[in-house]
């Protein structure tokens, strides 16, 4: 096994907001390896977008980093001089925004945008950072790239956008690409295109590549190992196939009897797990999952659990993870 | 972006014409006819009738709207009643007074305007940021003759810094600028505050927007952000402002040049009003109103230019 190209230790971030401290990522411990795929999986609000700004070192505003630290080449890179955080910005860790459409300046044409994100060749002259950019779109996929460079991005369709915000990540290279819910803003067509291209990627990327989504199909055709987070924190991590043919942790159970993927019969509702995430300002003491757990014991309600190695490379934040 | 001009210029000419057909309207629908109303009322029968041949009067309505309007296209807006000089020329000599005025105004204010504005960001959410707040907000609501009436009386009367009335020696463009001062602070106060919030807002909502997130994501530098990427964005609906502000700082300066005694077309108006010069007042309303909409045209067309999203909108 190839030792980890980042790694996050214990990182915790809140957000100061009007009702108190959002904690929206708890002690999170997580690593990617060279030439691998992560997948990172969790319900909506359980922190995914927050962990991937970490990565790019933009966090909101309002956001603070309560402990931890972010390893790349030897480094902490949250604890970086701002000039320092440009450097790696989109040349070492580049980002596939969640929503392209918001995510891509809306006056400018979209080459000019592309040429503007090789910011770090300032040897490389414009004519060539366009040729690169066209060279780009056409890897993707995306027909007549220069004739699509003059083109704002309101005039693309979902699945073009999405495929420019790929393009526009691996302009320079980098060695992790960090893509948030690639594929939500898309149809199912759409969604299996993307699907396809991230594939062909994934076999000619020798970084590490991120994969943030709520969507269990997509971590099965992607990736190698998972993370699945609850309330802030990571609470199983394994290889693909072990977290779903074996889940640890009750909450995955769940997530995987909730997906469409998995249902044998038509049914009327999609089913869904019961409860809501608690509240990330007062959380409960004890196990965050506690109040929709199924099999929820009296110590869940009092002590937190610690991860417990459930098998090879395979970890749940449980109780009941050896039952 | 082309059928779009051409539908922005068919609007202009139909708000023209429309215009001249409503003043043509208020002047006939006045009770007594102009030539009377400006004669008064000892004037002789036979004196009247010569003024109303003068001012074509005595032809059909349709006739004499049908002439003003092909009169109009080829630069002939008619003649004064009393000097019988020729409108357009009247127009012509004060205008470029006007328009100094109007410019200096806007300029000023835009040049104020978007640097309180821009502090007001970067020091967002503090004192200074509410300070400029009500400071802004005072320079909206109070009412630009109040201001001029205070500037006259400091500058001018108690100070004696600055010129109280006229528009300053033909040829000394040091003098005209002293003269300008007053009237364009009077008139473009109200739209530093204006601008100052309309930047400061459109700025915050830019900001906070994903793509200068991404934009940070891969590396820019802050000014290369800011510059490229957010100011061309908050810089739009401020153009639209300044244009509309455009007009409303000419029908202003109506009143102010009469308050500071400064020829230009608002006392060439005003006169020919009193007059019941009634070709002079025609000319100078077409003569405004074509400006007008000239300046809002052109900054929708800057406006879609800069903003490929508006040009969709009028597409097709
Ligand atoms: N700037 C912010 N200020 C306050 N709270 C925030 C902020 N950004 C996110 N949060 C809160 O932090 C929690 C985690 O948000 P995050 O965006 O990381 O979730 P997510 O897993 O990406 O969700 P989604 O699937 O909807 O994108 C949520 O409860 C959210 O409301
Ligand atoms: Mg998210």
């Amino acid at each position: 096994m190839s030792e980890a190209l980042v790694s996050v230790e214990d990182l915790s971030i809140s957000y100061a907001s009007e009702a108190g401290d959002v904690q929206a990522l708890r002690h999170a411990n997580l690593e990617a390896r060279k030439g691998e795929v992560i997948g990172i999986v969790g319900e909506s609000g359980c922190g995914k977008s927050t962990l991937a700004s970490a990565f790019i070192n933009l966090v909101a505003p309002n956001a603070k980093v309560t402990s931890g630290a972010i390893r790349f080449q030897g480094k902490d890179i949250l604890k970086l001089l701002e000039s320092q955080k440009r450097q790696i910005r989109g040349r070492h860790i580049a980002m596939i925004f969640q929503d392209p459409m918001m995510a891509f300046n809306p006056v400018l044409p979209l080459g000019e945008q592309l040429i503007d994100f090789q910011e770090h060749r300032h040897d490389v002259p414009r004519s060539e950072k366009r040729a690169r950019a066209t060279a780009m779109l056409e890897r993707v996929g995306i027909p007549d790239p220069a004739y699509n460079l003059g083109r704002f991005v309101h005039e693309l369709s979902g699945g073009m956008r999405q495929r420019v915000a790929i393009a526009a990540a691996l302009l320079m290279t980098p060695e992790i690409l960090v893509a948030d819910e690639p594929t939500t803003a898309l149809d199912v067509t759409m969604e299996a295109q993307i699907i396809h291209l991230l594939r062909e990627l994934r076999s000619d990327h020798d970084g590490a590549i991120i994969v943030i989504t709520h969507h269990l199909g997509l971590i099965g055709e992607l990736c190698d190992r998972v993370y699945v987070m609850y309330a802030g924190e990571v609470v199983e991590e394994g290889r693909t196939e072990d977290i779903y043919h074996n889940p640890r942790h009750p909450y995955t159970k769940a997530l995987i009897d909730c997906d469409p993927a998995h249902l044998d019969e038509p049914v009327a509702f999609l089913p869904t797990i019961p409860g809501r995430l608690p509240d990330l300002v007062a959380l409960p003491s004890g196990c965050s999952f506690a109040d929709r757990c199924p099999i929820v014991q009296e110590r869940c309600r009092t002590t937190s659990p610690r991860m417990i190695e459930t098998g090879p490379q395979h970890r749940a934040r449980c109780h009941e993870a050896l039952r | 972006m082309l059928n779009y001009a051409i539908k922005r210029i068919a609007l202009a000419l139909l708000i023209i014409i429309v215009v001249m057909l409503a003043m043509y309207a208020m002047v006939f629908l006045l009770p007594g006819d102009p030539a009377t109303l400006a004669l008064g009322p000892r004037a002789t029968p036979a004196l009247k009738q010569e003024l109303q041949i003068r001012m074509g009067l005595d032809q059909p309505v349709y006739v004499q709207i049908w002439n003003f309007f092909r009169n109009a296209v080829t630069g002939d807006l008619g003649y004064d009643v009393w000097s019988k000089r020729p409108v357009a020329e009247m127009i012509l000599e004060v205008f470029p007074k006007t328009l100094f005025l109007g410019v200096v105004a806007i300029g000023g204010a835009l040049v104020f305007g978007v640097a309180l504005g821009c502090l007001a960001v970067v020091w967002r959410n503090t004192w200074i940021d509410r300070l400029l707040a009500i400071l802004s907000v005072s320079m909206i609501s109070i009412p630009s003759f109040v201001i001029a009436i205070y500037l006259l009386l400091i500058f001018a009367v108690w100070l004696g810094w600055l010129p109280a009335i006229g528009a300053g020696e033909a040829g000394d463009p040091w003098s005209q600028l002293r003269a300008v001062i007053l009237p364009a602070f009077a008139i473009g106060i109200t739209w530093v505050g204006y601008i100052a919030r309309l930047v400061r807002a459109a700025m915050l909502e830019v900001m906070s927007a994903n793509h200068i997130r991404t934009a940070r994501a891969f590396g820019l530098p802050e000014h290369k952000v800011i510059t490229r990427y957010a100011l061309r964005l908050a810089i739009i609906p401020t153009i639209s402002i300044l244009a509309v502000g455009f007009g409303s700082i000419l029908s202003s300066a109506v009143f102010v040049e009469t308050v500071f005694s400064r020829p230009g077309i608002g006392t060439l108006i005003t006169a020919a009003v009193q007059k019941r010069n009634f070709p002079v007042v025609m000319g100078t309303v077409l003569f405004m109103t074509a400006f007008y909409l000239l300046v809002v045209t052109s900054a929708d067309l800057l406006m879609a230019r800069l903003d490929p999203r508006v040009r969709d909108v009028f597409r097709g």
